[in-house]
């Protein structure tokens, strides 16, 4: 009988140097195989004496075990030689790119509406809508813009052909007409917000024949105008995502608001930029005042009962302001280099909980 | 409106600086818009002194010439023909800049000869029209000092706003007023008293219509001469950029400004008889004193004498009616015009002029009478004469008016607690007479506020002395009533389509809501009242039936620009009638180009209606509604591809969207190249999901039991929708079919001509069991049997 030793490291010595898996298969086969010579070496067993069994029983069942593990190891780690070789082969340039789509993107107009309703809306504020092309009851008659006032030559107004009752249509001129549908609609108290597109017939380097106001409306039993400053100072803290903002509040005049204000930011210009909260300089950001009582009695509210305030604020230049975009006429012009710059991604939808906010005191 | 801080002080006795000056006007509902101070302007301009002036080398026009400024010699070369030696002017060095062109002066070398600053002409420094030569000063003038100063230039000019209400602030005496009773200093009550008349005015005056001019004071002021008014009346006119002419025409624009009051000054010898004020009669014309001609209708206010009309009453005179030179007598005119048919009169005949400006908004009535004194004894001051007594025809209207106020309105309405005697105080600062009556105070507007006849007018008074920035800030109440809040469903809908358009790749435009009329046509029947009366411009003239004129021609652009692929959405109303009802909300999209940049991996393909209808399925099943269950037919408007095109809709009338290729006569009237398709979603109008009770969406039923997939070939006529082959599958068994999908769509070899073999897969899931082979095989001869019968359909 050989010796069972040199037998193990002859075969082993073989698998290791088997070059591929085929060689490895062949060798199990001719050593572990029905006919191997390892299989022959069991088969004599039975030919052994009780004594020589017990001696070379357990030797050759080691030797077959030790043989099956080194078969699969070698096999093992052929499998992985051969593996990493395919995948080599298969590597590519992973500097070149997908086919890419464009990505979409939201107007600046339609982000800054969105962000003002989310601010209101936190308030209590519901959001009205009307009609672009307005009566002139609407736009001016109920707001106590008589035809002969002065006021209505600071409204360069588009006008339609006449009716045959001599009325003309006209493109709103504010948002204004929106407090007089929102209250002759339904019963008070009202708390609204009326965004949206507005026109007047002037075009020049900081005046576009369209633009965007959002109209604020507040009437209750007890609201005055300590209301309408918090109401403002809130809205422009949140808008301009700072705390430390300054707001000056300013008599001026509008026929539908008695008394009336114009409000101011605190800002600094710097290389004709705008900064807001910074600097000791101000900038007109809006009008308003306390609803005026001929208002009210236009739309048969009580003014010993209900009052209130009322703003307008020009949307295209508050974007303008919080986002650095120095050309209003660029906003219309739907130039792609333009809308890629300025835009807003799709899923950048304005809330109160995604924004910058200083809390009070951490200074 | 404009004035110098001197002047304010001549009616304004205070010690205040003019920044403190300047936040109280703004304070006060005036606000500063600019304040000007040529003194800080002309700082380094200083006098100097020609010492020698020869001619240049190499230029005839050419000279060159030694500046003495004070303290050094400069060689300076100097254009102007009045550049000799020994004239004295105005002298600007190296580095600084001239006010009114914003050039900043380097040294440099002209044709060969170095200079180092220039002498300055009037122009240039903003002092006057003067360019022919250089500022000639007179001799003396003191060389090296500042030239600001020797021209009594140190007084900043204020430019406040006025609002409408506040005609009272239209004169400097009436600012000065305002600011004293602010607290800054007092008033210095201008001299109103009577110039004794020494004769009869020859001229009389007549109102046939006091509606129109309620009142007319007028003198005769006999011998005058006319001549440049004083330098410190020229300077105050100046200082507002207004020329001065001469002392008669001066006087008149100056007491515009000064008192707020307009007035006329008559050449007395031009008048024919008396003055006559009447309406006038339509069809009379006059040649006013801008030289242009005026025809009126029947409802404006003229002033004629026994031969002709001589001026338009409160808006502007004749050509012929103002003074000259040559006037040896006068007659004053200062009357009230009735403010709304002087503010007809005036947009009428499209007239733009201080008077009107004040009597549209409503002059102080009593400044009638005072102003005519203060008038008449400028014109004795300035150019002699002998005045004659005053005619007043009519009456000075009363607008003052006597309002009740409850004091604890100020705190109600302005949200600041000011005391009752404080209330009184500010009033009474502000010239209202002011009664206590216990609970609320009798309060008697001063003349000169016409815009104040509510008790919130009065609060507002109070308040804006009071200073509008002690207004206390208060957080806004809960509502005395619970209202609704936040989005309306229609609103949510809107923003999600945005949003999911954009998600696409879609970028969103705002376009005007303007298209030229031709853009307009395009797209429907253009309604004439649709046009606006006054566009902006010719090329914006129509209100858009329609989101894609602006879109497709946005591409337009854009191409030119070098974008090939584009990709473009906006969301907003178009028009067809002036109603609301006509404004219909619409979310529009265009793809134009190619769906992506060539790519070494695929071939980009052109934009195709599939794009679009992708763009409008998607986009609808996001806002909730289901496109599956709605019929797609090939009947989109004329605007479209009409074989590449379709309708998303509910039943004829409910239009939900369009898509397709644009028709290419409309891109080619549009000027744009194509491939360009689109889509119109009508989020307007489309029905809202019903109210759901809660918002559960109920457990999911799921089912555990294997799918099973069986694909079918079927040939059919090539006009058949595949959409109808898809819903007689369906039709088979509603519950165990899940889905049907195409996978193949097939013509040519193999088919016959006027056929096309459409490739589904359709997938069954049973909720209960496993499906067994004979099943399964039932059911998919039930599919072929049921696609034979009722699409025509054989399997392939």
């Amino acid at each position: 009988m050989q010796d069972l030793q040199s037998l193990e490291t002859e075969i082993t010595a073989n698998l290791a140097g088997a070059a591929d898996l085929d060689a490895v298969e062949n060798i199990r086969i001719a050593e572990l195989g029905k006919k191997g010579r390892v299989s022959l070496l069991m088969r004599e067993l039975g030919k052994m004496t009780p004594e020589e069994k017990k001696e070379f029983g357990p030797k050759l069942n080691q030797l077959k075990n030790t043989l099956n593990d080194a078969v699969q190891s070698r096999k093992d780690s052929l499998e992985t030689e051969l593996l990493n070789k395919k995948l080599q082969s298969e590597s590519v340039d992973i500097t070149l790119s997908a086919a890419e789509t464009d990505l979409g993107s939201i107007h600046p107009i339609t982000q800054v509406m969105d962000e003002v309703t989310e601010i209101f809306t936190e308030m209590g504020f519901s959001v009205a809508e009307g009609p672009e092309i307005e009566e002139d009851f609407y736009n001016f008659t109920a707001l106590n813009i008589p035809e002969e006032h002065p006021a209505r030559q600071m409204h360069d107004t588009f006008y339609f052909p006449e009716d045959e009752e001599g009325n003309r249509k006209v493109l709103r001129t504010h948002t204004s007409p929106m407090q007089i549908r929102t209250m002759l609609a339904g019963e008070p108290p009202y708390r609204i917000i009326a965004p949206g597109r507005t026109y007047r017939n002037d075009s020049d380097a900081t005046h576009t024949p369209m633009f965007h106001q959002v109209e604020a409306l507040v009437i209750d039993k007890d609201i005055h105008m300590g209301h309408l400053k918090w109401c403002i100072e809130e809205f422009c803290k949140k808008f301009y995502e700072r705390d430390d903002i300054k707001i000056r509040f300013r008599p001026s005049y509008f026929p539908f608001t008695e008394p009336s204000a114009e409000v101011d930011i605190g800002c600094a210009f710097e290389d004709g930029e705008i900064l807001i909260g910074e600097g000791d300089d101000w900038l007109e950001i809006m009008g308003c005042g306390m609803v005026n009582e001929r208002v009210l009695e236009n739309v048969n509210l009580d003014p010993s009962e209900y009052q209130g305030f009322a703003f307008g604020l020009g949307l295209d230049r508050a974007a303008m302001l919080k986002w650095g975009i120095p050309d209003l006429r660029d906003f219309f012009a739907a130039d792609l280099r333009w809308l890629k710059h300025y835009g807003f991604q799709a899923l950048d939808i304005p809330s109160l909980s995604t924004r910058t906010s200083v809390v009070r005191g951490s200074k | 409106m404009k004035f110098t801080l001197s002047w304010l002080k001549t009616y304004l006795d205070t010690d205040a600086e003019l920044n403190e000056i300047s936040e109280t006007l703004t304070a006060i509902g005036l606000e500063v818009e600019d304040i000007h101070d040529p003194t800080e302007e002309l700082k380094p301009f200083v006098i100097a002194r020609i010492e020698k002036a020869e001619q240049h080398p190499n230029a005839d026009k050419l000279r060159v010439c030694t500046v003495n400024n004070g303290t050094e010699t400069i060689q300076v070369v100097c254009g102007a023909p009045n550049a000799v030696t020994g004239l004295v002017g105005a002298f600007a060095p190296s580095g600084c800049t001239i006010p009114t062109n914003g050039l900043k002066l380097k040294p440099t070398n002209i044709r060969g000869v170095d200079s180092n600053g220039m002498m300055c002409s009037e122009r240039e420094l903003g002092l006057g029209d003067d360019h022919d030569g250089i500022i000639d000063l007179p001799k003396d003038a003191p060389v090296g000092t500042s030239f600001a100063e020797y021209m009594k230039l140190n007084d900043p000019v204020i430019e406040i706003a006025i609002t409408p209400n506040h005609q009272d602030a239209l004169g400097v005496y009436g600012i000065a007023r305002d600011l004293a009773a602010a607290g800054l200093g007092t008033l210095k009550v201008a001299d109103t008293s009577k110039v004794d008349g020494k004769f009869e005015s020859p001229i009389k005056v007549s109102i046939e219509n006091t509606d129109a001019c309620h009142v007319f004071a007028g003198r005769y002021i006999r011998g005058v001469k006319n001549g440049p008014s004083p330098e410190w009346m020229q300077r105050r006119l100046i200082s507002l950029g207004m020329k001065p002419i001469s002392a008669l025409v001066d006087i008149t624009n100056f007491m515009t400004m000064d008192y707020g009051r307009p007035l006329h000054v008559f050449d007395a010898d031009n008048i024919k008889g008396n003055l006559n004020v009447r309406l006038s009669k339509s069809g009379e014309t006059l040649v006013a004193l801008d030289d242009k001609e005026y025809t009126f209708d029947d409802e404006m206010c003229i002033i004629e004498d026994d031969e002709a009309i001589n001026s338009i009453g409160g808006v502007m005179g004749g050509a012929d009616s103002g003074t000259y030179e040559t006037t040896t007598n006068v007659f004053l005119e200062c009357a009230w015009f009735d403010p709304i048919r002087t503010a007809m009169t005036g947009r009428k005949l499209g007239i733009e002029s201080d008077a009107r400006y004040r009597f549209e908004r409503g002059v102080d009535p009593a400044t009638v009478e005072d102003g005519i004194e203060i008038a008449t004894r400028l014109i004795l001051d300035m150019c002699g004469g002998e005045p004659s007594d005053v005619t007043l025809t009519g009456k000075a209207p009363t607008i003052s008016k006597t309002l009740s106020m409850r004091p604890e309105r100020v705190r109600e309405l302005g949200g600041v607690d000011i005391e009752k005697a404080e209330v009184i105080d500010i009033l009474e600062r502000l010239h209202f007479a002011v009664e206590d009556k216990g609970a609320t105070l009798d309060v008697t507007t001063p003349s000169w506020r016409c815009d104040i006849d509510r008790e919130p007018d009065l609060v507002e008074e109070v308040l804006r002395i009071h200073g509008y920035d002690k207004i206390n800030v208060e957080p806004l109440p809960h509502s005395s009533r619970e209202i609704v809040t936040g989005l309306s469903p229609l609103q949510r809908r809107i923003r999600t389509a945005k949003r999911t358009a954009a998600g696409r790749g879609l970028r969103e435009a705002v376009t005007w809501s303007f298209v030229p009329s031709d853009h307009a046509k395009l797209f429907g029947d253009l309604d004439p009242n649709m046009v606006l009366d006054n566009p902006v411009s010719s090329d914006l003239d129509a209100m858009r039936p329609n989101l894609l004129p602006n879109l497709i021609t946005a591409a337009g652009r854009n191409v030119d620009r070098g974008n090939k692929n584009i990709a473009l959405f906006e969301a907003g109303n178009q028009f067809s009638s002036d109603t609301p009802e006509g404004q219909h909300f619409v979310l529009a999209g265009i793809r134009r180009g190619q769906n992506h940049e060539r790519h070494w991996q695929k071939a980009p393909n052109d934009v195709d209606v599939y794009d679009a209808k992708a763009d409008a399925v998607t986009i609808l099943n996001a806002i909730g509604v289901n496109a599956s269950t709605a019929q797609v037919v090939a009947e989109a408007p004329a605007w479209y591809h009409p074989g590449r095109s379709g309708v998303i809709r509910l039943g004829p009338k409910n239009i939900m969207a369009y898509f397709g290729e644009i028709h290419p006569a409309i891109l080619k009237s549009l000027d744009v190249e194509g491939p360009l398709v689109a889509f119109e979603i009508m989020v307007g109008n489309m029905p809202l999901p019903r109210a759901k009770a809660g918002n559960s969406r109920g457990a999911l039923k799921a089912s555990d039991f294997q799918a099973v997939e069986r694909d079918f070939a079927f040939v059919v006529k090539e006009d058949m929708p595949s959409e109808q082959i898809i819903k007689v599958i369906k039709s088979v068994d509603k519950k165990l079919i899940d889905n049907i999908s195409v996978f193949d769509v097939y013509q040519g070899k193999g088919i016959d001509e006027g056929e096309k073999s459409i490739a589904v897969n359709v997938r069954l899931q049973p909720m209960d069991k496993t499906m067994t082979d004979e099943e399964i095989e039932e059911v998919r001869q039930k599919i072929i049997a049921t696609v034979e019968k009722k699409a025509g359909g054989t399997l392939r």
